[in-house]
């Protein structure tokens, strides 16, 4: 018998990788979250986790602290995306290397590099939340400016002329035209930033002075000692990723936007 | 007398140190179709952005109903623009489209207080307003029942229609259109023509339209205006234009021409082809002129009844015509004709006084402004050429140390003396080697007149001279090449005669 090589085939090294990486884990954490020790079933761990005060706000700081950091972003990055949009800067390339470099120089240095700046100035072990925003906008920024900058890119110009031209000031242009159009890429933006800035906690852990627990670190404890409370967290945290960019997604319509996964 | 809704005065445009548009001045009348004309880059889309409010002039006014808008910003004019590309907002549907400029506009409304007193207050227009504005302008360009539509949905000739009715929706004085049918099929181009034309008719508003097709222009227009070069060429109606062209670049753009050299000589005849015709344009005896015949204005006949005769060297059939190209002599004239005939035939042709057109030629010669500089070379138009200075002084002559000796017997040092610069139109010669010529260029136009071709080249450096010159041979437009004068075809006068004695 003849081989048949189809083109169906190329896709089996990914789909080996899905089962093991991601399917086969996925389903070890839905067993562990809804098992006891003993490895019967069990709602135990849900109900302990939403009847235990400090579980809770866990997760309300770290929403907090996700919702803080990618606002703070979208106000920095929004402006700073437009400017560079609209102009007609021949070197605008280098000022936009200079918000992406930092993305290329190790993390753990970066975040190393802000903590000796905190220390120095004496704000280490002070001012632990505001620390840990800080250093998540120096971490996450660069990931709100580039889905902002190419969706802004792709508004052409005659639109902003359209608006000006049927009577719309500048702000009305904004509302009604710059606003809705970078609808896109302020989504994809926020899905970028918000969902890491829950869960990274190695900044939290660095610039917090360890006093600021969020849900990550929450997990990365569990592992360590109750697989199953660990599961459970992990779940839980999935859900309110999946509803966070559902709510998001809302906002996109459909479109894709380039470099929205740079 | 006719309203002027626009002027433009003296305006000029440069983009850095690009000049776009130079000192150009005309007026539109209220209610008219006005047509910008003229090939890519020669400023008529910065014309009409300038009108719009996009690009401000550089220098020079835009008057609007008498009022100085030069400098009003774009949303505070009465003009409305449909875009080149359409420029449709892709997040809003049909509706949406067409309400937008509603939804930014305020009216004043008068009221009634209590104590009978009038007052007025800005206010937005009513919802029910909008809709029944837009409802009328979609049915306007046959779009009743797209309201819902999303824009990406619509054909290219629909969404050409939602960009007329956003635009006209607001009620503008005046509605620019900036090559809207640009993007479309010949056959919807055709139908969008008469349906604007329509339009303009019921609307009763003043368009000024852009176009580089020059059918469009003439279906379309009560004036048109052409442009070349940052300069109007000619204003005037369709028929004025195509019968009556100001200049061998009008001619030569719109419509076909046989372009032709000629000289005037008698009350009403002029002779070019080495024949001479009876025409209608007077002009002074022994002059030089432009002639300019349209090819369907030439008329074939037997060989010996014609007044000019040739061979035919091709034929092509273009549709609803012929296009037959005719070797007189050393001469090609070309003519459309619904009649046929074959390659190599001999045949007579003749051409009525109504069909030729004289115009006083643009160039006769080329003159600039040169100083002469230390080895008795002159320098003009970015560059460096030979000459005999010892023209400037009869009977002088250089020695050996480069001074010129006058016919007295003086010597003189001419560095640095300001001098008129004259070559004839045959006296200049290109080439694609750069470094053959005094001074280097681009070719920015090209007219073929019957025998050769009438070329324009721009130098590169910042005087941007032209030089104007007749040549056999076949270049192409923007095709670099360096300006060959030979030494003793470069006239040389004194710009200062009082000078001389010094």
């Amino acid at each position: 018998m003849r081989l048949h090589f189809s083109r169906k085939m190329l896709g089996i090294p990914y789909v080996v990788f899905l089962l093991f990486f991601v399917i086969i884990p996925m389903l070890i954490i839905l067993f562990y979250a809804f098992t006891d020790r003993e490895m019967h079933f069990s709602f135990a761990n849900f109900i302990q986790f939403f009847s235990d005060p400090t579980k809770l706000s866990t997760i309300v700081y770290s929403l907090v602290i996700a919702l803080i950091t990618t606002a703070v972003c979208l106000l920095i990055a929004y402006p700073v995306a437009y400017i560079l949009a609209r102009s007609k800067m021949k070197k605008k390339f280098v000022i936009l290397l200079l918000f992406v470099t930092p993305m290329w120089i190790n993390f753990v240095l970066r975040i190393n590099a802000i903590r000796e700046l905190l220390s120095w100035i004496g704000l280490l072990g002070e001012t632990n939340y505001f620390n840990t925003i800080l250093g998540m906008v120096y971490d996450f920024l660069p990931f709100m400016i580039l889905p902002l900058y190419t969706t802004m890119l792709k508004i052409e110009e005659s639109l902003y002329e359209a608006s000006a031209d049927l009577g719309a000031g500048g702000f009305t242009t904004f509302q009604r035209v710059t606003l809705p159009l970078s609808m896109p890429g302020i989504a994809s933006g926020i899905t970028m930033v918000f969902l890491p800035s829950m869960t990274n906690y190695v900044v939290s852990d660095m610039l917090g002075n360890s006093k600021v627990t969020i849900i990550g670190k929450f997990i990365y404890e569990y592992f360590g000692t109750n697989w199953h409370m660990g599961s459970m967290v992990a779940l839980i945290l999935l859900i309110v990723v999946f509803l966070s960019t559902w709510l998001t997604g809302g906002l996109r319509e459909n479109e894709t936007v380039r470099g929205a996964n740079l | 007398m006719a309203e002027h809704i626009i002027e433009l005065q003296n305006v000029t445009k440069y983009f850095d140190d690009n000049l776009v548009i130079d000192n150009v001045s005309f007026y539109v009348n209220k209610g008219e179709f006005i047509t910008f004309l003229g090939p890519s880059g020669c400023g008529k889309t910065t014309t009409l952005r300038m009108i719009a409010g996009f690009d401000l002039p550089t220098s020079g006014k835009i008057l609007l109903n008498g009022k100085d808008i030069s400098l009003l910003p774009p949303n505070r004019r009465p003009v409305n623009t449909v875009f080149q590309r359409y420029a449709l907002f892709p997040h809003l549907n049909v509706f949406e489209n067409v309400a937008f400029g509603l939804k930014c506009k305020r009216v004043l409304n008068t009221y009634r207080n209590d104590e009978g007193k009038e007052y007025t207050k800005k206010e937005r227009l009513s919802k029910k307003e909008i809709r029944e504005k837009v409802e009328k302008a979609l049915e306007l360009v046959d779009l009743e029942g797209f309201e819902k539509r999303s824009i990406s949905t619509l054909s290219g000739g629909q969404q050409q229609r939602v960009a007329i009715a956003r635009a006209i929706v607001n009620e503008p004085e005046i509605l620019l259109l900036d090559e809207p049918l640009g993007a479309l099929d010949l056959k919807m181009r055709k139908e969008m023509q008469i349906e604007l034309k329509e339009m303009h008719r019921r609307l009763g508003i003043t368009f000024i339209y852009v176009t580089h097709d020059q059918e469009e222009a003439l279906t379309m227009s009560d004036t048109i205006v052409v442009m070349a070069d940052g300069v109007v060429q000619q204003i005037g109606t369709p028929i004025d234009i195509y019968n009556e062209p100001s200049n061998t670049f009008v001619a030569d753009f719109i419509g076909e021409s046989n372009i032709f050299n000629g000289t005037v000589v008698g009350e009403k005849k002029v002779k070019f082809c080495g024949k001479t015709f009876d025409c209608v344009d007077d002009f002074e005896r022994n002059e030089p002129v432009d002639v300019v015949v349209r090819p369907e204005d030439v008329l074939m006949c037997a060989p010996e009844a014609g007044a000019l005769r040739g061979t035919v060297i091709s034929v092509v059939f273009k549709g609803i015509h012929y296009e037959i190209t005719v070797q007189v002599g050393k001469y090609e004239v070309v003519i459309q004709s619904t009649e046929s005939r074959k390659e190599g035939e001999v045949i007579g042709m003749n051409v009525a006084p109504d069909g030729i057109h004289l115009m006083k030629p643009k160039y006769t010669s080329n003159v600039f402004d040169g100083v002469i500089t230390k080895h008795n070379t002159v320098e003009f138009a970015d560059g460096e050429f030979e000459c005999d200075v010892t023209q400037l002084y009869p009977g002088s002559h250089i020695d050996e140390e480069e001074y010129l000796v006058t016919a007295a017997g003086e010597k003189l040092d001419l560095t640095g003396t300001e001098v008129k610069v004259e070559i004839g139109l045959n006296d200049i010669e290109i080439s694609d080697d750069e470094n053959a010529g005094g001074t280097t260029g681009h070719i920015i136009s090209m007219i073929y007149k019957g025998d050769h071709y009438r070329m324009i080249v721009r130098t590169d450096g910042e005087d941007e001279e032209d030089f104007v010159f007749a040549t056999d041979d076949l270049w192409n437009e923007n095709d670099r090449v360096s300006v060959i004068v030979p030494k003793d075809k470069i006239r040389l006068t004194l710009k200062h005669p009082e000078d001389k004695k010094k």
